[in-house]
This record gives C-alpha cells, structure tokens and sequence, in this order.
C-alpha cells in the first residue's frame, strides 16, 4: 500500500478559539432581544387557562399585573392553600387592590394613566367569586382596561 | 531607541464572560410574551345612585348563564359549549329577520374616504353573561373566548363579503366601520349566587 504521509509526525495546529466571543455574544444578544424580564417571583402556582382569540399585550410599561392562585407550597404553612392574590411580591386583599390600581397610575405618565391595563394572571381553577371581586375592585379603580392572560389552544371548537 | 512591542491583550477569557453574561440574561428573562382575552369593564356606578333600569326588549338579549357545575344555559336550554359560537353567531346576525332574534334596525357608518352608508344590522342587540360564584375560571374564559370568536367570525365574514379581505387587514376606517356594524356587546350582570355546593 502507498503511503502517502511520509514520516515525521505533523501536529495539527490548534484550533483558534479568537471567534468563540463573537458566537457567544451572538447569542447573549438573541436571548436579550427576544426575551423580556421576570416582573415578579411567582408567589402563586398558577396553570393559564387556555383560549383561542388571543391579543398580545403591546407595551409592557402600561401592563400591571395581578397574580391569583392558591401559594406555592413553600408559602403554603403561612398563607394556607385557599386562593390568594398576589401584588408585585407580596400577597394582597382585594381591599389593597384598589390603592394598588391608584398608586400604580399615579407614578405613570400623565399622558399614559388612561392607557393603564390590569392583566389578571388567574389560575384556571379559580372561583369566579374571587375574580368577581378583583374585577369589582378594579372597576372601583377605574381601572377598566383588563386582560384575562391565557394561552393558546391549538384546537377550536367547531 | 528601540520601539517597545505593545503585547497582546489574551482574548480568551472573552468567552467566559461572554457565557457568563449569556447565562444570567437566560436565567432572568422569560421568554413568554403575554397575550391573553382584552376586555373593558363597565365603569362603575355612583354608591348612592340606584341600578339604572334600562329597557331592554327581551328579543335583543341573547342570556348566558354559567351555574357552579360550569354547566351553561344559553337562552333558557342547556346547551354544550361547542355550539356556542354558532349559537351566538345566529343571534347577532339574525339573517333571516326572525321575531326571536334581535331586531335589525339602520345604522350609519363611515368607510374609508368618508363615504357614509346605512346598513341594517342588529344594533341593539346584547349579549348577557352571568356567571355564579363557584364557576371555575377556566370556563368562563371559554365561554368568553366562544363569544369573542363569534363575534370575529362575524366581522371576518363581513370584511370578505365586502372588501374581499379579512377584518385584520383593512384600514382602520373601514375597520372602525365594521365595528359599527356589529359592536361587540357583551354585558356582565352583577355577581349572583344561585346556590349550589359554594
């Protein structure tokens, strides 16, 4: 058999690593771009109900949300299992919603506080009577622009 | 004089701190955009005034009632949740001009450029949901999901018949026009209980 290296041993020279800042950067910049960040740690265990006429929500700034779901298991020894809300990091009363609403827009913009939006983060095995009660409260706020945040279902009714 | 070589800066810790700023954005963003059902609440009435009466002839409602088994009532029957929307669809439209469904009456609207038409549509009509208590909130969305895909069936199928587009596509005129046409009327009553287990 013809051997076409001939002797000598060559060293494959090592592989330059120079653009490997460049492809991890890529990266960091895709994952800032297309993600946003976390509002809030979630207090709540919440499962989205599912629905098919989805709008997204535009502009984050003039989102503001409330959690409702029974407490992650960690919190559950203090707050019990019953259904809880929960506002910015804490859990609240519905009494404390309505000053929520009303704090929140006041440190808006004047020109953006009519473009405030409550998007309610409710599980899907919530009562309606404690959704009743934030929706009244927040009609109480004047805060009349809601969201009822749900996912996509993928299969329609016909 | 002998020029002194400015040595390399090494690069290769470059990547680490790349991948160490790519690791946090990972760990603390979502990925998730929002979306979810948009609604607008009725604003809410002065404490010392009492509940407005505001006739409503009986053909022009179109009652959904949700019990507390998350069992639904439409218009005095119990009905399955898949025929909902084209339950829904053939109240708003009431195409054959029955007694029972809402009744047509003009309305005039403005299309793009300014021109002004009267069509007949269901103006009056309402669309009523009541919900009980102990709902599960899963249900009520689906029925507000149902009840918002009606209405969208209908503007698209107007949208097509018309413009030969879907509703998204068109201009916000004739799309503010479409909304006049058929106005999205779906009125919460106040919070009822009707018994049941909770």
């Amino acid at each position: 058999m013809a051997q076409i290296r001939k002797g000598g041993k060559k060293k494959v020279p090592a592989i330059s690593t120079a653009s490997l800042p460049d492809v991890v950067f890529m990266l960091l910049f895709f994952f800032m771009a297309a993600t946003s960040m976390k509002e809030v740690t979630y207090m709540v265990t919440m499962r989205m109900p599912e629905a098919t006429e989805l709008q997204k929500l535009e502009k984050k700034s003039l989102v503001r949300y409330v959690y409702i779901g029974a407490p992650k298991p960690e919190f559950q020894k203090r707050f019990g299992t019953s259904t809880r809300i929960q506002l910015d990091d804490a859990f609240a009363d519905v009494s404390q919603l309505e000053d929520y609403v009303v704090r929140e827009r006041s440190a808006m913009k004047e020109e953006e506080q009519n473009l405030l939006t409550i998007c309610i983060k409710a599980d899907k095995d919530t009562k309606m009577g404690v959704i009743t009660d934030v929706k009244q409260a927040l009609r109480r706020a004047y805060a009349l622009k809601i969201n009822y945040a749900a996912m996509k279902r993928t299969n329609v009714y016909y | 004089m002998g020029k002194r070589e400015v040595q390399e800066i090494n690069a290769s810790s470059m990547a680490d701190i790349a991948f160490l700023l790519l690791i946090f954005f990972l760990v603390t963003t979502t990925m998730s955009v929002d979306s979810g059902l948009s609604r607008q609440l009725p604003p809410p009435l002065p404490p010392d005034m009492e509940k407005p009466n505001v006739e409503v002839k009986e053909r022009n409602i179109f009652v959904v009632l949700i019990n507390s088994q998350n069992q639904l009532l439409v218009q005095g029957e119990l009905l399955d949740i898949k025929q909902l929307k084209t339950k829904a669809k053939e109240f708003i439209k009431n195409e054959a001009n029955s007694v029972n469904l809402p009744e047509i009456l003009p309305v005039e609207v403005t299309f793009e450029g300014g021109i002004t038409e009267t069509v007949m549509t269901t103006k009056n009509h309402i669309i009523s949901l009541q919900n009980d208590v102990g709902t599960q909130y899963q249900k009520y969305i689906e029925v507000q999901n149902e009840l918002v895909a009606a209405y969208n069936e209908i503007r698209n199928e107007y949208s097509t018949n018309r413009f030969g587009s879907t509703y998204a596509a068109l201009s916000e005129e004739n799309k503010k026009a479409v909304q006049d046409i058929y106005p999205q009327k779906i009125s919460e009553a106040e919070p009822k209980k009707y018994g049941g287990n909770k």
